[in-house]
């Protein structure tokens, strides 16, 4: 490992995003608290995504007046990281909200939001 | 005890993993092969100066596709969720009254952030950007406007006609790529026009623009049904 760089410290957040997140999702007890720890666990999973995808200094993948177009392969970092993370932000936006109204119907019917209480399930 | 110690087993675990799996071997010297060939043909071939946008529109279209069928899915599940049943509705909820501030500023700021959505989802293949950024925004722009007036009733009739209509325009578009064009989704069968400029790359724009409009009904879909539960009862 020569120097710490940019890509060093973008995976190290999204895994320690990630980490927390999954920590979040194991020991909380309220709902709201459990849909939290999902929402850094994606986004510690997007921002490791484009980390990953990153070429050691290369600058974004549109093609302007600081990209030369015959010249496009050896100045652009990966664009398909960044694309599926595109992709990744939109899905995780509707799951959240999916994981909300749940929440929100749980709690109407049976005024609590600590997931202990909930033992329909258990035998 | 014993929950706490598999707690953090499965935070180790899962650590070391993450940590093996990337190897902090630094980051790449150069592109991997499908990104080079994205970058050296995506010019001719799409003509679309943004390459992830190339990437989500032309040749990873169907996905895309498939990603827009799954928001639909999400809001139409949430929309059958939250149902909110008429007859319940007898008494008109107590709200706190919005502030002066926000319910003027959200009358001045909504449209242009309506306005920036349409800019930004009408400029994906040229700026950073596209249909589920520009989407995203259009919906934000509805959020200021039903945080400032909470009694406010959003025409779901017209969201659900702009997004079918949406919808549908994309698919056909798709298809009109298959009678006229290479494949599903290919945007070659409208003229290139003069690469960089906002006439060009074919039909991305388009696209992008029926993308925008249908991902911004959806979000503002979901967001009015979180919005008329919260009228039932608090």
């Amino acid at each position: 490992m020569e120097q710490i760089g940019l890509s060093h410290i973008a995976i190290t957040t999204g895994i320690l995003l990630i980490l927390t997140g999954l920590w979040g999702i194991l020991t909380q007890k309220n709902i709201i608290k459990m849909i939290i720890g999902f929402s850094l666990f994606d986004t510690g999973i997007h921002i490791v995504m484009v980390g990953v995808g990153y070429v050691e200094g290369k600058t974004a993948p549109i093609l302007d007046e600081a990209v030369q177009l015959k010249e496009a392969a050896r100045q652009i970092v990966d664009p398909l990281p960044q694309a599926m993370v595109l992709t990744a932000i939109v899905i995780g936006i509707g799951i959240t909200a999916l994981m909300l109204a749940y929440a929100l119907r749980l709690y109407q019917k049976n005024k609590t939001l600590d997931i202990q209480k909930f033992n329909d399930l258990k035998w | 005890m014993l929950k706490k110690i598999f707690t953090a087993a499965v935070i180790v675990a899962f650590a070391i993993i993450l940590l093996k799996g990337y190897g902090f071997s630094g980051p790449d010297q150069q592109l991997n092969e499908v990104a080079e060939r994205y970058a050296e043909k995506g010019p001719e071939e799409v003509g679309a100066a943004n390459l992830v946008t190339a990437v989500i529109v032309t040749y990873r279209g169907l996905d895309t596709l498939g990603e827009v069928t799954i928001l639909f899915l999400t809001a139409s599940i949430i929309g059958f969720f939250l149902k909110t049943r008429r007859e319940d509705l007898t008494a008109p909820p107590q709200v706190r009254k919005t502030s002066e501030i926000l319910s003027t500023a959200s009358r001045i700021i909504s449209p242009i952030i309506f306005l920036f959505g349409a800019y930004v989802f009408i400029n994906g293949h040229l700026t950073p950007g596209g249909g589920f950024q520009g989407g995203a925004i259009v919906a934000s722009g509805l959020v200021l406007m039903l945080l400032a007036n909470p009694l406010k009733t959003v025409n779901h009739k017209i969201i659900s006609v702009v997004e079918s209509i949406s919808g549908i325009s994309f698919v056909l578009l798709g298809v009109l790529g298959l009678v006229l064009a290479a494949g599903f989704l290919d945007n070659a069968f409208i003229g290139p026009g003069r690469f960089g400029s906002l006439i060009s790359a074919g039909a991305i724009p388009i696209i992008y623009i029926f993308i925008g409009l249908k991902v911004g009904s959806e979000l503002s879909g979901i967001v009015s049904n979180l919005q008329e539960t919260q009228k039932e009862e608090i």
